[in-house]
């Protein structure tokens, strides 16, 4: 278990952390967002021990992380931001220096590369130079990297960039079955891709985390509206304004017409479903519904709402 | 210790996959042959003091280059934050990369052995005792040059400036008893004599082990390797 508790880190006079607090559990995948500079890539230097917290602390497994910084990278591996790697060194080397100065025997070496280079699927380049290599495969070397002694955690800074989507996919199924087990703690840009392997996220802005939560609850939670999208053919859009009236709570946002086809955005409030009541209602004027489609907040939204709060 | 071993043979192992340890031994040996054997057979003196003069000269170029990349090049290419974040200390990691250019230094004064050999064939009364003593005296002034060097590599992440800084350091050191004496009052200049290391170089090559010689290299390579853990140390600075 990690604990993050009230971590500051200070850049001078700058504040890049400021007094964050939360907690990671085994065989959990949290996704780190936020924006440029918020402070999650100081956040994850500080969890791996790069650098020393200003304020507060970073517990793992009860160890703390100013005290036994040794002991607890024994237990992390991690994937740097920008993933610097030996550029004239083979990839077997890096892997065996790595293993080496992770403890790995000899004799464990080559049960720990066959595991790696497998799930990474680097079985054409294990023998190749890392510069001669493409930067799909220098993301996946650097992963091999991290993941060499099998590390309880696992803390992984945009581990997807410079992927293709195949590759995504692979390292997102990969990064799924460890988080069953063990801790992984990843950093994107790629809002989708958090989405679609994380168990929870946490925004931070401006050095503050403004959500936290399972990617369901903050996108059902962020407004407590739903959006419905319609396209009727049929009424003028003057017509089509009167469902405002006649459905209680619903509101039209938006609605225009073209090619004779209405489109109308309509908001309402999620404990309600008016779905059926709006079928009646084109039903009843003669009017006929060509799509309903209910438009789901993305985590798009709610990140840029989240982060762009702070500066309005 | 186990950590040192392991930074050490990557960093050799490093050296020799670039054209850096071939540049380095192979123009070191043609310089010192050069300048030896132009003068070696002139001066009818069965010693390798010509050898022991010229390699101090040499050093002050060789050495900077062999150790501006050793921490300079990781800051740069960000491979520091990979290396820092394994379960291994800055001190480890320093000790290890020193050791591994001076493991390079010392091949080069093993490529001087034709010069040792051809004294054997040629000289008479060989003093093997000073030429043991000379041998040594450079390999702790390698090791002295080499915890500069480092130093520097640490100062920047740009290794051009690393070898400014580590060139200029180790000149500072080598013209001390020669050029800034002048200018030092003279209650300084026992003190300023003591601090240049070609004061304690010539006594260890005369065939004298003299304790404060040994306890001046050491102290200095101590000073050194320590400013550059403390330097390391200082990215988790509060």
């Amino acid at each position: 278990m990690i604990r993050i508790d009230q971590l500051t880190k200070n850049y001078g006079s700058f504040q890049a952390v400021k007094s964050i607090s939360f907690e990671v559990n085994d065989g959990e995948i949290l996704g780190f967002l936020g924006s440029n500079g918020a402070g999650k890539s100081t956040t994850l230097k500080v969890m791996t021990g790069y650098l020393s917290p200003t304020a507060g602390n970073v517990y793992v497994n009860d160890l703390n992380i100013i005290e036994h910084p040794i002991e607890i990278q024994k237990h992390i591996g991690y994937l740097p931001e920008l993933n610097p790697l030996y550029g004239d060194m083979v990839v077997y080397d890096i892997l065996k220096f790595i293993a080496s100065m992770r403890g790995i025997s000899d004799k464990n070496f080559n049960n720990a590369l066959d595991r790696v280079v497998s799930d990474c699927t680097l079985n054409s380049v294990v023998h190749k130079k890392v510069s001669e290599c493409s930067k799909g495969f220098k993301q996946r070397i650097g992963l091999a990297s991290a993941m060499i002694h099998d590390p309880e955690i696992l803390i992984l800074d945009e581990p997807v960039s410079g992927l293709d989507p195949n590759q995504i996919i692979e390292i997102r199924e990969l990064i799924k079955r460890i988080g069953q087990e063990k801790i992984v703690i990843m950093s994107s840009h790629i809002l989708q891709e958090i989405q679609a392997t994380v168990d929870r996220i946490i925004i931070i802005n401006e050095g503050t985390i403004v959500a936290d939560g399972s990617p369901e609850k903050l996108v059902s939670g962020a407004q407590g509206l739903s959006k419905l999208e319609l396209e009727i053919s049929g009424p003028t859009i003057k017509e089509a304004r009167m469902v405002e009236g006649s459905i209680d709570g619903l509101q039209i946002r938006d609605i225009s017409r073209s090619k004779g086809i209405i489109k109308v955005l309509i908001e309402h409030n999620n404990t309600t479903d008016f779905r059926a009541d709006i079928f009646k209602y084109a039903v009843d004027n003669d009017w006929i519904l060509l799509k309903m489609n209910p438009v789901s907040e993305n985590l798009e939204g709610i990140f840029r709402e989240l982060t762009s709060s702070n500066h309005e | 210790m186990n950590n040192i071993k392991h930074i050490f043979k990557k960093e050799v192992s490093s050296y020799f996959n670039s054209p850096m340890a071939y540049i380095f031994l192979v123009i070191f040996a043609i310089v010192n042959s050069f300048f030896f054997t132009n003068i070696f057979f002139k001066v009818n003196q069965s010693d390798l003091r010509i050898l022991f003069n010229i390699i101090p000269l040499v050093y002050l170029f060789f050495i900077p280059a062999i150790c501006m990349s050793l921490i300079a090049k990781e800051k740069n290419t960000g491979t520091m934050e990979v290396l820092t974040t394994l379960p291994i200390t800055d001190r480890e990691l320093v000790i290890g990369k020193f050791l591994s250019a001076l493991f390079l230094i010392f091949v080069g004064l093993l490529f001087t052995f034709i010069q040792f050999y051809t004294l054997m064939q040629t000289g008479t009364d060989i003093d093997y005792g000073a030429i043991f003593t000379g041998y040594l005296g450079l390999f702790l002034l390698g090791a002295v040059y080499s915890s500069i060097g480092i130093f520097a590599s640490s100062i920047s992440s740009d290794q051009i400036v690393a070898f400014i800084i580590g060139v200029f350091l180790v000149l500072v050191f080598y013209l001390m008893d020669k050029t800034i004496l002048i200018f030092t009052p003279p209650f300084m200049a026992s003190f300023i004599q003591y601090l240049a290391v070609d004061y304690h170089l010539t006594n260890i090559s005369r065939g004298v082990i003299d304790s404060r010689n040994i306890i001046y290299f050491f102290s200095i390579i101590s000073f050194f390797l320590f400013m550059t853990i403390r330097l390391l140390e200082s990215r988790k600075w509060k």
